[in-house]
């Protein structure tokens, strides 16, 4: 039993190194879809949730699983689609990229 | 009937979920990549999802079928309908929820561990979940109040109380302490008082925070739910059905881990604590006994204009105003028409302009502004002495000097060091001060103008004036 614990505490320890490189270059820009991304990310919670509610076996144990699943199915789905919106208006920006104007041709009192 | 394959074919499934999820983060950190990588995440979470649905021993069907379809079909709805402008309170209510969720699978451990024998295996899932169910508990309590106050269901200042710290720290000391007494006496007539008490901290906690603390709010309790769901992990790894379990240490470490990150970046860049942000209920004092010298000078939108026309270069440095306003279309729209001028546009943007971070790059992304036109404080902060126009939107502490001013409540906050330009207009609603109580510096130097307005309104003016 214990051992599974002692996996796991390795694990999350790797984790957290991961965690911490894949995103300690990440510019300002992104700063929103990432903590919107994570914030779907630990939308995983709702398999916890599911867990506890199929193996409930009592009323309250059904109800509190209850509520703890509809609130992780709302995490991963809200967060998803929040993050989703956000992102597709970076794309969005992209493709309107224009060739840039030319300078001081239409600048009024501009050069000479 | 079972096959022996099963539980590993579930393993094998999870183990590819974990390295979607990764692949999806790391692609997060570019912007060519990032549609992919939350493409990826979403991927490996359905297959999470879907594989644990499957698992052989579960139950229950009748309630995690509407259950999962009530939560989905809620969250699909309203993130869909939700105006970009509440995207911060969005994601606030969604991080809750997740909060919510891990607090209410602790209860539910707790609620199957307590009532039968103290063996050592039940001992270390007891401690778990109680610790999983203080940082979920303070998650939820505290992301709704950060909801409310962004929905301005709830005034935004920081609301001080008499005797604040103290009954904050009693709150949060009883309250642990049910959780420690329901582990001692294995009753779980403990949990009640436990859960009211830590929810009540959250709601304390996050009430003397103001709006301007929102990105480092915001922040940090994404990271806490994170930390919560590991934590829950850990407990459900010892239970049957613990592949779950490690699927969401994992998940749940790598939230935490950059949620944390991320909240530090949002502290450091307003030069304080974390735990100043979260204990000093700033701005809620003023400022007192400087004055300042000279005055306010207004200025009419088709000055601006004409100066914006004969510009080398303008820089806008937008802050939460814009937001208020929805100013981001007419901005565009200017933008536009001066670079069509042969006028360059640059955008300066502050890490915490806004109430969440980087909501300045989503809004005016929103309007379809390119992002290599927005530029990052340190780079964009060389640039000013030779810039003839820096128009200011909405923002006022991100710009104010009184950083660079020693005994100032800002001292030390890096900020736009807009005061620099040859001209310097902002656009602002009143003569009021900014969030944080602080006379604004910037508004009295001689190269300072006001153009007083909601910011849409004034944009618009200034488009129309150039357009003449």
């Amino acid at each position: 039993m214990a051992a599974d614990l002692w996996t796991a505490l390795f694990i999350a320890l790797l984790t957290a190194f991961t965690g911490y490189e894949v995103i300690s270059r990440v510019p300002v820009l992104l700063h929103t879809p990432l903590m919107s991304g994570s914030n779907f990310i630990h939308g995983i919670v709702l398999v916890g949730g599911i867990v506890a509610l199929g193996l409930a076996n009592n009323t309250p144990e059904l109800i509190i699983g209850f509520i703890a699943t509809v609130m992780g199915a709302m995490n991963v789905t809200g967060g998803y689609v929040v993050t989703e919106r956000i992102l597709s208006m970076f794309d969005r920006s992209k493709q309107q990229k224009k060739p840039p104007a030319t300078p001081t041709e239409t600048k009024p009192g501009g050069g000479t | 009937m079972t096959y022996w394959w099963i539980g590993d074919l579930i393993d094998a499934v999870y183990v590819v979920a974990v390295l979607v999820f990764i692949l999806g983060l790391k692609a997060l950190s570019g912007p060519e990549t990032a549609r992919r990588g939350i493409i990826y995440a979403g991927l490996a979470m359905l297959i999470a999802v879907v594989v644990t649905f499957l698992s052989p021993g579960l139950g229950n069907f009748v309630w995690i079928a509407p259950a999962v379809a009530i939560g989905g079909l809620g969250g699909y709805y309203w993130a869909r309908v939700v105006k970009m402008t509440a995207m911060p309170q969005m994601v606030a209510m969604f991080n809750g929820m997740g909060g919510g969720a891990a607090a209410a699978i602790a209860a539910v451990e707790l609620y199957t561990v307590l009532p039968v024998a103290a063996t050592s295996s039940a001992q270390i899932v007891a401690c778990l979940s109680v610790a999983g169910a203080v940082i979920g508990s303070i998650s939820i309590a505290g992301s709704m109040i950060a909801f409310l106050k962004l929905q301005e269901w709830m005034p935004s200042k920081a609301i001080v109380f008499p005797a604040r710290q103290v009954t904050n720290m009693g709150v949060l000391i009883v309250g642990v302490a049910c959780g420690v007494l329901a582990l001692i006496t294995w009753n779980v007539f403990w949990l009640l008082p436990f859960y009211i008490l830590l929810l009540l901290y959250g709601i304390l906690l996050t009430i003397p925070i103001g709006g301007a603390d929102m990105p480092v709010v915001i922040s940090l309790f994404n990271a806490l739910t994170g930390i919560a769901v590991g934590i829950d992990g850990f407990a459900l790894v010892n239970g049957p059905l613990g592949d779950a379990g490690y699927a969401m240490v994992i998940a749940g470490t790598l939230v935490g881990a950059s949620g944390s990150l991320l909240t530090f970046l949002m502290a450091k860049a307003m030069n304080r604590s974390v735990s100043n942000v979260f204990f000093s209920a700033f701005g809620a004092v003023e400022e007192t006994g400087t004055q300042m010298k000279g005055a306010l000078k207004p200025i009419e939108a088709s000055d601006v204009a004409v100066l914006m026309e004969y510009a080398n270069q303008v820089i806008v440095a937008p802050g939460y105003g814009m937001a208020v306003a929805q100013a981001q279309g007419k901005v565009k729209e200017l933008a536009d028409l001066l670079e069509a001028r042969g006028v360059a546009v640059k955008f300066a943007i502050h890490p915490v302009a806004g109430r969440m971070p980087g909501h300045m790059n989503v809004l005016l992304a929103e309007a379809g502004i390119s992002y290599d036109k927005l530029f990052d404080r340190d780079e964009i902060n060389a640039e000013f002495p030779n810039t003839d126009v820096v128009l200011v939107i909405g923002a006022n502490d991100v710009v104010n000097p009184a950083a660079h001013r020693q005994g100032s409540p800002l001292y030390g906050m890096p900020i736009l060091d807009v005061e620099n330009a040859k001209n310097v207009i902002v656009i602002k609603r009143g003569k009021g001060k900014g969030f944080a109580g602080i006379e604004n510096d910037l508004f009295y130097r001689d190269n300072c103008h006001m153009l007083y307005g909601d910011a849409q309104k004034a944009v618009g003016e200034l488009v129309s004036a150039l357009k003449k």
